[in-house]
């Protein structure tokens, strides 16, 4: 065992250098960055262009002490609706009692106002192309309300607090943190683990798979080539996750703390969240390895890739049925079937507090990583290599018989 | 180069042992029933023409592939792959990676065998000093011309000191400079205490090297043993020339003597020379020259391995 462990890690170590070390590794972590540096940007630039256009902007030209009014006013409401829901103000301030024509500031090329707020508390007036039930003019009203801008309430509300339970939204939000938990498992792994399908191409072309095949079991092979492509991906993973988590921190007011919380907690989500990915990663890894160890050539593989892609598809549609059921029976089905069952796992981290199934679902998901590798491996020797006895069951029965090569 | 040292090397008289090995591809049969004995610290040959199943034994004696019936040991493991660390492997089809230095596809090839990483860069340092090589250390292998990138692959074979080292047609592809530099690598290595195995088409190679030889033809082993057993298969060749044209000495020649440009040629007689001589010289042959020579192993080898076999290896040879 220690000897197919040693093997597995030269092997391995070759491979995650080989990955690691060449110049396409750049492009390959910087891949993933352009669809989002670009989302980040055109987002910002739509967010910015739509705040903006949403935001009608009034012009209030009052004294100040009116407008000191309608201001706090103003303040109260954006803190219960959010800033970005409620009018911009541009005070033009003038004397008490003066009479002021709206009209030069409603056409004001530099203010370019919706409306004009002119008079004082109790008579105020608006003036532009607005209507009376327009959102605009409610929040307007609000603001020249002489009791809207008091800080406090005549009515008081008692709040009370209780942690973990799962109403109605918690409920709602954490299938959304499951449902994000398992698309980004599934894109991680059907972007990084399709890489897989071409490992053996690189030794099958050199000739070099003779050597390596000598030297060490052929499980070795197989173990230290998925391992390496993992430890690879995961390296890819941590660049473009804290770059994420920056981008999240930069575009969304709060960072990621603002995510919805999964049931067992952001620590034990995450950690499950590797886990799955590597058990995920290893098992569709295993069979990718297993299929792309029969073709000869690049042309195979990406005839393959596309069967192999639908496959993954398919697979993600199962376990996406878990969500929102987590002890379904087809739940239960996609926990068990082992393909899908690190993304239903997943998902049921974010819904459901239980630890137990997890310590059950990743010692099932391991043992298939090695059954899957195990016939891969044999497979191989079989069909690629070409070893072993040629007998057909049928032929035990019937006789076989060969010819020489002439 | 001294033999590296082992937990527990198993002491074996012959370094691989095979049984009837057959090999089937589909409803081809490759190899059709092989038994080998290589005695330790031997080189050993096995002589044949394309396709007669060579390649296809050694893959099965290491255990690339298995059997399709057969058993066989090496080392004394009834696994190769278990007597993996003690053996170098030399495919037909040389292979490494293209990006890979030198010095790290040798120190790679070590590792796979058990040799630690950095115990092998440092042979493999040696190891390229040795066959002027040191400036190309640090290269990629694909900046190497093919005969260097052989060497490295060479050099990685045996970078971990290999007991018994296999050598898939080693010479082709090399000038001949690089072939003598071979056959000096297999002596020492040989002198060091490892067993060679060897495959090839070219005759002289074997003859000048192997202490003992398989003949192996549509795959089966047409003989086993060493190459003055081969050459003593054939009688040696009379080649005389008579200043008599006919006479009582006619008698003397056997059947099948043949004139070649004025000699006679013939198979000596199993009486040996001394009773031809008498006869010859009783019989007023005139003797103006007479020559007895040995086969070669080439004889020997079209004898045994037919005709045909020889001009396929001789058309290899020559390609």
């Amino acid at each position: 065992m220690m000897r197919l462990l040693r093997s597995a890690y030269v092997v391995g170590r070759r491979d995650f250098a080989a990955t690691v070390l060449s110049k396409a590794f750049i492009f390959f972590l910087l891949g993933p960055l352009f669809p989002l540096l670009l989302g980040g940007l055109f987002g910002g630039i739509g967010a910015r262009v739509a705040t903006q256009a949403e935001r009608p902007t009034i012009v209030v030209a009052m004294a100040h002490e009116d407008y000191g009014h309608v201001a706090m006013a103003r303040d109260r409401l954006a803190r219960a609706m959010g800033n970005a829901a409620v009018v911009r103000l541009i005070h033009v301030p003038n004397r008490p009692g003066e009479q002021v024509d709206p009209m030069p500031l409603l056409n004001s090329r530099e203010l370019r106002p919706l409306a004009v707020l002119t008079g004082r508390i109790g008579d105020a007036q608006l003036t532009g192309n607005v209507r009376k039930g327009d959102p605009t003019v409610q929040q307007v009203q609000l603001f020249v309300d002489p009791g809207w801008s008091q800080e406090s309430s005549s009515t008081s509300l008692g709040v009370t607090v209780v942690e973990g339970a799962a109403g109605g939204s918690l409920a709602k939000e954490r299938a959304l943190t499951a449902q994000i938990g398992q698309m980004l498992l599934f894109f991680l792994t059907i972007l990084l683990s399709g890489m897989v399908l071409s490992q053996l191409i690189e030794e099958k072309s050199n000739k070099i798979i003779e050597v390596i095949a000598a030297a060490v079991p052929i499980d070795a092979l197989f173990i230290g080539k998925l391992f390496a492509m993992l430890a690879a991906s995961v390296l890819g993973i941590a660049v473009w996750l804290a770059a994420g988590a920056l981008l999240i921190d930069i575009i969304k007011p709060g960072g990621v703390q603002t995510l919805p919380q999964p049931a067992l907690g952001w620590p034990a989500f995450l950690l499950l969240g590797t886990v799955y990915f590597a058990t995920n990663y290893l098992l569709l890894g295993a069979v990718f390895l297993m299929i792309g160890a029969q073709a000869s050539t690049v042309r195979e593989v990406q005839t393959l890739s596309m069967p192999v892609t639908f496959g993954q598809v398919l697979v993600f549609g199962f376990a996406a049925t878990a969500i929102g059921s987590s002890f379904s029976n087809e739940a239960l089905a996609a926990a068990i079937f082992p393909l899908s069952s690190p993304m239903v796992m997943l998902a049921f981290a974010a819904e459901r507090p239980e630890v137990w199934p997890h310590a059950v679902a990743i010692l099932w998901q391991a043992l298939w990583v090695l059954l899957l590798l195990w016939v891969g491996a044999r497979l191989f020797r079989r069909t690629v290599l070409k070893s072993g006895p040629t007998k057909r069951w049928y032929q035990g029965w019937f006789g076989t018989t060969a010819r020489h090569i002439p | 180069m001294l033999r590296q040292a082992q937990a527990e090397p198993i002491k074996v008289d012959a370094a691989v042992e095979a049984v009837d090995l057959v090999k089937d591809f589909g409803a081809t049969r490759a190899v059709g029933g092989i038994s080998l004995r290589v005695p330790a610290g031997t080189i050993y040959g096995l002589l044949g023409p394309n396709g007669a199943g060579k390649t296809t034994t050694l893959r099965m004696l290491l255990g690339i592939i298995d059997p399709s019936s057969g058993t066989r040991s090496v080392l004394g493991h009834g696994r190769p792959i278990d007597a993996a660390p003690e053996v170098g492997y030399l495919p037909e089809e040389r292979g490494l990676y293209p990006a890979m230095t030198a010095r790290e596809a040798i120190a790679f090839m070590g590792a796979l065998r058990g040799v630690p990483l950095g115990e092998g860069r440092r042979r493999a340092d040696a190891l390229l000093a040795e066959h002027d090589l040191a400036d190309w250390a640090r290269k990629p292998i694909r900046n190497l011309s093919k005969g260097m990138a052989q060497t490295v692959q060479l050099l990685g074979t045996i970078v971990h000191q290999p007991r018994l080292i296999v050598l898939d047609e080693p010479f082709s592809g090399l000038d001949a400079i690089n072939q003598g530099r071979l056959e000096a690598l297999i002596r020492r290595e040989a002198v060091g205490g490892a067993t060679i195995i060897f495959s090839t088409h070219v005759i002289a190679h074997a003859e000048r090297l192997c202490e003992r030889i398989a003949i192996i033809a549509q795959g089966r082993v047409a003989f086993e043993g060493s190459v003055d057993d081969a050459r003593g298969q054939l009688r040696p060749i009379v080649r005389l020339r008579t200043g008599a044209d006919d006479g009582p000495w006619r008698a003397a020649l056997p059947e099948k003597a043949q004139r070649e440009g004025g000699l006679w040629v013939f198979e000596l007689p199993e009486g040996g020379p001394e009773p031809l001589l008498k006869a010859l010289l009783e019989g007023g042959a005139g003797i103006e020259t007479l020559a007895i020579e040995r086969p070669g192993l080439h004889d020997a080898f079209v004898a045994i391995a037919g005709n045909a076999a020889a001009v396929s290896m001789g058309k290899a040879q020559a390609a």
